[in-house]
């Protein structure tokens, strides 16, 4: 028999080796990743008149209403920097890490229908999320930009310009990380039990809280509550992003290596166990 | 080197009925302790045969059980089975959208699924953008769709479309253009469940060729679910026949197509009961019986010239009389329907006081030998509810023979044996 020496493309079988991640399958499916994040795109703008422009509207009124609660009502200290400023810098990483992580947490069953149809790697969704995700911060920044330039020309605030941006898609990188890891990790989780659904929701928001968006880190030194600030890994991340953009910010060593080690810790597991999830879950969804 | 391309081993698929909650997370924690400790997953063990007709005692079914066949290369096999029959799973299964519980499937070449047309599109996009779209879901590359861009919008004949968002198109258009996007797959294996149910006759027929030319004409492998007969004859060179999760047979279509239709209960006896229809608040059919000539004793067994009598028996539930509307279905082994005949038809109406046999005498039976299988159907006189509907309950066989004519008559010549009058013409129009 040559049953030995045959070989087969594809092999079905029940359980897959724990680090089998089919990264390959991902690599060739990587025109339908550009693909849905078009659709995305496409799809969000048909019949409307702004289109695009509906992006700078959210972030806006956001920063707006982040300046009059927390700046003139609580009269809570934004260092140096400009409070519209401020705000919007926060605002803007703060919605991109929260749009990655809630899309991608309900990666199985918002997308039961197509799952349910048709093999493709199902990593390729959530990635797809992310880089959409990616491309809506880049025209965030352009509003931040303009933000500065109005906080310079009207409120005389010296425009920050530094080689520090360089270092601005490193850390867009590592929150993207850590928002997929959590993200599928969540998804995964969610697929049979719902109950983590109901959570996400409103842990997201709650989160906001314990990440420095709408005060600086600086603020919270020596105060009580500080250590579960910084425990939070997304804190060293958003004072990076603050203090390369607009020069407001604390950065440690540790802060960042910390950061970093989580996010792969988290992109590991979420990957291994999305990987496990995603050959049953339509049974279960 | 055989040319075995798609090998499935003790294939098996187990599900657990009912809802997912507090029950369900017991028995995972339980499966979650054993396999940590090494040991089986203790719900394996038990488990019961798929018939969805009967109460189980277990929460976990066998959809599958225990599947061994090979496909070789370029046969175009067909799937076949009553609902239930675990072809669904099986063909989900082998397009990975879901793993099975035992056993394992091993492919040569890619595979490409139809399970569903038009999976993924959306409805905004245009017809372009959703051909790139859907091609790329089904696994193929951008440069691979360009190449056959012209190829699919022609296929599906919707030119003058293809910049207008999909969600204008007729739904017909819709099936075309998903249809067109899958069948230029430059996939080895082809997974097609049925889906050509949608779209006019004509693109139907277009579907079958497309597929009749991917298996026959570039030696591609087809596998094909249906319940039409008439599409799998056609198509598939073999089949496999699936009952409750088991492989009953996998051979030449030509023998299993029969099969198919003797799986119906005891259809091949004289008189069949039916198992209580519990859900019939009008009536419901109790049994039919055949008879021949005119006897007494029931019989299934006839010969060109004979007459035929359907007798069945209508069970009344519902309190008030009800108007009925009945009508008796033939149709050959293979699946295609010769008659739907309808009591109004035959100037027959009938209120329903109570429980009723009826008689339907069909004189003069001219079909050629083979088996014929009678389906019943009772409803409101507008046929807009069913009360009762049983497919394929009985059969009978007409045999070689009988005063007619004495030549042979083979099966591919003819469905109906008409003797109409011949003459001479004496002038010529």
């Amino acid at each position: 028999m040559s049953a030995i020496t045959e070989k087969w493309d594809i092999e079905i079988k029940p359980k897959s080796k724990l680090l089998d991640l089919h990264l390959r399958d991902v690599w060739h499916y990587r025109d339908l990743m550009w693909l849905f994040v078009r659709r995305d795109f496409v799809a969000q703008y048909k019949q409307t008149v702004l289109g695009p422009v509906w992006h700078f509207i959210q972030p806006m009124l956001t920063s707006i209403m982040f300046l009059i609660v927390f700046s003139k009502i609580a009269h809570i200290s934004t260092d140096h920097a400009d409070p519209i400023v401020f705000y919007m810098c926060g605002n803007i990483i703060w919605t991109y890490f929260s749009s990655c992580l809630t899309n991608t947490s309900n990666t199985f069953t918002a997308n039961a229908s197509i799952f349910g149809k048709v093999y493709f790697p199902r990593l390729v969704l959530p990635l797809s999320i992310v880089i959409s995700n990616v491309v809506k911060f880049g025209i965030s920044i352009i509003l931040l930009l303009a933000t500065m330039a109005y906080s310079t020309i009207v409120n005389g605030y010296p425009f920050y310009i530094s080689w520090h941006w360089i270092f601005i898609p490193l850390l867009v990188g590592m929150m993207a990380g850590i928002g997929l890891g959590a993200g599928i990790i969540i998804s995964a989780l969610t697929t049979k039990y719902r109950d983590f659904t109901v959570l996400i929701g409103f842990a997201v928001q709650l989160l906001m809280y314990i990440t420095p968006i709408v005060y600086p880190l600086s603020y919270l030194s020596g105060k009580k509550y500080g250590v579960i600030v910084e425990l939070n890994p997304l804190t060293y991340i958003v004072e990076a992003f603050k203090y390369c953009m607009i020069g407001q910010g604390t950065v440690t060593l540790n802060g960042m290596l910390y950061s970093i080690i989580l996010m792969f810790v988290m992109l590991f597991f979420g990957t291994v166990i999305f990987t496990k999830v995603e050959k049953t879950f339509m049974d279960t969804v | 080197m055989s040319n075995i391309v798609i090998k499935v081993e003790n294939l098996s698929k187990q599900y657990r009925l009912g809802d997912i909650g507090t029950g369900s997370l017991a028995h995972d924690i339980n499966r979650w302790w054993h396999t940590i400790r090494g040991k089986e997953d203790p719900y394996l063990k038990i488990g019961e045969s798929n018939d969805r007709t009967k109460t189980g005692n277990s929460e976990y079914v066998w959809s599958l059980k225990d599947i061994n066949f090979n496909i070789e290369q370029g046969d175009a096999v067909g799937i076949i089975g009553r609902n239930g029959a675990g072809k669904s799973t099986l063909l989900k299964i082998l397009s990975r959208v879901t793993a099975p519980t035992t056993g394992s499937i091993k492919v040569k070449g890619r595979v490409a699924s139809l399970l569903e047309v038009g999976t993924g599109f959306h409805p905004d996009l245009t017809g372009r953008e959703n051909i790139f779209l859907n091609g790329a879901i089904l696994g193929m590359r951008s440069n691979e769709i360009k190449r056959h861009f012209d190829a699919i919008v022609d296929f599906a004949g919707v030119e003058r479309y293809v910049d207008t968002p999909v969600k204008r198109y007729s739904s017909g258009m819709y099936v075309r253009l998903a249809f067109a996007v899958a069948a230029h797959l430059e996939s080895e294996i082809l997974i097609v469940d049925e889906v050509l149910a949608v779209g006019d006759a004509e693109f139907q027929k277009k579907c079958l060729g497309k597929m009749d030319e991917v298996s026959k004409g570039e030696g591609r492998t087809v596998l094909f679910v249906s319940h039409n007969m008439g599409s799998i004859n056609q198509l598939c060179n073999k089949a496999v026949l699936l009952n409750n999760g088991n492989i009953l047979d996998y051979d030449k279509t030509s023998t299993i197509t029969p099969k198919y239709f003797g799986l119906s209960n005891d259809s091949n006896s004289v008189s069949v009961h039916f198992r209580k229809n519990d859900k019939a608040n009008t009536c419901f059919f109790e049994c039919v019986k055949l008879f021949k000539n005119g006897s007494k004793e029931p019989n299934r067994e006839l010969s060109l010239g004979d007459s035929l009598t359907v007798q069945f028996k209508i069970n009344k539930v519902a309190n008030s009389p009800v108007k009925i509307r009945a009508s008796v279905e033939l149709k050959t082994a293979e699946g295609l329907k010769i008659a739907n005949m309808i009591d109004d038809d035959s100037k027959f109406s009938y209120t329903l006081n109570k429980t009723t046999v009826f008689e339907v005498y069909l004189p003069d039976i001219r079909l050629y030998p083979g088996t014929y299988f009678i389906s019943l159907y009772v409803g409101d006189t507008s046929s807009t509810e069913t009360y009762d509907y049983r497919e394929d309950c009985i059969s009978f066989e007409v045999v070689d023979g009988g005063t007619l004519t004495t030549r042979p008559l083979p099966k591919n010549a003819g469905i109906l044996f008409l003797t109409p009058r011949w003459n001479i013409a004496d002038y010529e129009n």
